[in-house]
């Protein structure tokens, strides 16, 4: 693991839904310039633990450390307040408005009271241009014109624009062909290279042990380990994934 | 669009020849973003074919007058609806509300000696309620716009009726009377579309040099010259035509210059155009109706959103109202009944808004609402009854629906290649 200092620290997290024990003491570490995987099964509680991060659904349970010190995070506004980012799996963009207005959905900036078109759209062009997009034509197309790449591609500029610290995508490869997964993959990789933290959900073992450093393996709702890409194999994580044990005590 | 690796990042330069002007134009068409385009062609096969069979009653000076006074109401009234339908909701009340703001203005006029002003505001503010009271009930409780505006349609026709008596009308006094019948001094009328096509042209103009000279998406010249141009065209031609004497004996009562109706279309939907493309709230409004969810997650306050835009369209429905009195002379029994609103609907969808939500402007419902006073009035003048008008106006509403459908289709389609 690295020695830096980490973003986002959870210690035994707790959430249930009415009966349901979804998470079961989970711990995650974030560190800045990695990418994190989160892997497990259908059911494992990966939503659940990253609307838990986010705010959405908050921790019943458990110790959430953001930069060295607890907070609370208890609404979205929370979470965004920190900097912490989430491109969701169907990527909340409106498609009938361009790329300028869907980076800054619900924030435009504003100038005597007038949207300010002009700061937004070279602000987002930066943006775009900071990750070495190179795939959008024009700033100003509607995002119903674009291919499902490219979608995905300003969802994520969307979530850097606001200086964040963490962004957190959710399957962002999953409906995606061959040229576009590895297109999204260099994207995510960028991210991390700027020296956010950055948690991605994926069922792609390619995606993990391409893009990824750390793997952290969720089992019924409970962390299996959360290691190094580079210290395990496929298999070993594909074992962890279905019985919920990791081989010959690899885990960190 | 496949992947592409080269560097094709920067957008179109400025300095575009016609043919790639032309070519970018008809790619957009293609692409299902027909906008307004559809209406103007139907206005333009219109205009021309009535002037073919009816030249000596159609393209009089008297008869264009008539033909703004005739739409004004419905057409205002189509403005406020493209709020609601911009959300993908309606507003079925929108006629009634019309006629009752109307009635509740000619009542405290007439009955009651209110103040000129007073009274008008007392009017806008009735329907501005109704408008608050649909927008509470959609957004808090999430019944359908459809059945909650349904409900008021009906219940605002028995306000209306308590207000007039059951076989009543009430006059609407001589100020309302002239908002939809006198004229502006000639020279005025040129000042005003002076000044228009002045500003539009600067404004846009100064704004591309800033763009461009930051290095953003900017209008080619071209563009520019031929957008400008046109609106000076359009604006000069209706200011003159609009200020050849046509009253039939001058001698006596002279008619000429611009409707006082005509500015007052304009100058709504210059105001609520500024509203909807230019303010954090308009960028909103779109927002919401392209997708409700992305929206609240991206922490717009939905609820605010969808209580203002019933509001708006209730309250410009009013000023509807209130042109509509104006034409025919007070507020009857049905007064914003009958077919104001499917009219009014109907201009918004055939000027390019789509009931999806998501898509449409403010002068949609101008564009559109001329093309249904075309029809209506040159199958007047064509000696046709109403049940052929209604006929006609129903086929042009079905195929400017579908024209919104296909063109939904399209974009989708042309979206994901």
């Amino acid at each position: 693991m690295s020695s830096e200092e980490p973003l986002l620290e959870l210690r035994g997290v707790h959430k249930t839904f009415g009966a349901v024990h979804v998470l079961r003491g989970v711990d995650l570490t974030v560190r800045p310039g990695r990418v994190t995987a989160l892997v497990g099964d259908n059911g494992a509680g990966k939503s659940t633990l990253i609307k838990g991060i986010a705010g959405i659904h908050p921790f019943d349970d458990g110790d959430y450390t953001f930069e060295g010190s607890a907070v609370h995070v208890k609404s979205p506004r929370d979470s965004n307040g920190l900097g912490i980012e989430v491109v969701y799996q169907d990527l909340a963009l409106c498609d009938n408005l361009d790329v300028v207005h869907n980076m800054y959905l619900g924030r435009e900036i504003t100038k005597n009271g007038f949207v300010d078109e002009d700061a937004m759209e070279a602000k987002a062009r930066e943006t775009l241009d900071g990750l070495s997009v190179r795939t959008l034509k024009s700033v100003r197309t509607r995002v119903a014109s674009l291919s499902g790449g490219q979608r995905q591609t300003v969802a994520i500029a969307r979530a850097v624009l606001w200086n964040s610290k963490i962004v957190i995508l959710d399957e962002p490869t999953a409906a995606l062909g061959v040229a576009q997964t590895e297109q999204v993959l260099k994207l995510v990789r960028r991210l991390a290279d700027r020296g956010l933290g950055v948690v991605l959900i994926s069922h792609n073992l390619n995606d993990v042990f391409e893009v990824a450093d750390d793997v952290a393996v969720l089992y019924l709702g409970q962390m299996v380990a959360q290691i190094e890409v580079a210290s395990t194999t496929r298999d070993r994580i594909v074992t962890a994934i279905t019985t919920g044990e990791l081989n010959r005590g690899d885990a960190a | 669009m496949s992947v592409t690796t080269t560097d094709d990042i920067h957008d179109v330069s400025p300095e575009d020849s016609a043919s790639t002007l032309w070519k970018d134009y008809v790619a957009k068409i293609r692409g299902g973003d027909v906008g307004s385009l559809p209406a103007i062609l139907g206005l333009v096969a219109l205009v021309a074919g009535f002037s073919i069979l009816r030249p000596e009653s159609f393209t009089t000076a008297f008869n264009f007058e008539n033909l703004i006074q005739q739409s004004a109401g419905v057409t205002i009234i189509a403005m406020g609806l493209v709020f609601v339908l911009l959300l993908g909701e309606i507003d079925l009340a929108a006629g009634v509300t019309a006629g009752m703001a109307a009635a509740v203005t000619s009542v405290l006029l007439t009955n009651h000696d209110w103040n000129t002003a007073l009274a008008i505001v007392a009017g806008l503010l009735a329907g501005t309620a109704v408008g608050a009271f649909h927008g509470v009930i959609v957004s808090r409780l999430g019944i359908p716009s459809f059945i909650v505006t349904l409900s008021t349609f009906l219940a605002l026709q028995g306000v209306v009726l308590t207000l007039v008596g059951e076989r009543g009308s009430v006059n609407s006094g001589d100020f309302i009377a002239k908002l939809n019948s006198d004229t502006l001094p000639v020279w005025l009328g040129w000042v005003i579309a002076a000044v228009l096509v002045g500003a539009y042209a600067v404004l846009t103009f100064v704004s591309n040099r800033r763009r461009r000279a930051n290095g953003l998406t900017s209008e080619p010249d071209l563009l520019w010259a031929l957008k400008s141009g046109s609106l000076a065209v359009v604006a000069f031609l209706v200011v003159f035509y609009l200020s050849i004497e046509r009253s039939p004996n001058p001698q006596i009562r002279s008619i000429s210059g611009v409707p006082i109706a005509l500015i007052i279309i304009i100058g709504l939907a210059i105001v609520l155009s500024v509203l909807l493309g230019r303010t954090r709230w308009g960028s909103h409004v779109y927002a919401v109706g392209g997708n409700m969810e992305a929206a609240r997650r991206a922490g717009i306050n939905v609820k605010f959103v969808q209580l203002s835009c019933f509001m708006i369209c209730s309250t410009v429905a009013a000023v509807g109202g209130l042109m509509l009195a104006s034409f025919s002379g007070g507020v009857n029994n049905v007064s914003g009944g009958g077919p104001t609103l499917l009219y009014a609907v109907g201009a918004a969808v055939i000027g390019g808004t789509s009931l999806f939500g998501g898509k449409g402007r403010v002068v949609d419902a101008v564009i559109g609402g001329t093309v249904i006073a075309v029809i209506a009035n040159g199958m007047g003048l064509m000696n046709q009854p109403d049940s052929r008008k209604y006929i006609v106006t129903g086929l042009v509403l079905l195929v400017a629906a579908s024209v919104d459908a296909i063109s939904r289709r399209r974009a989708a389609a042309s979206g994901r290649i």
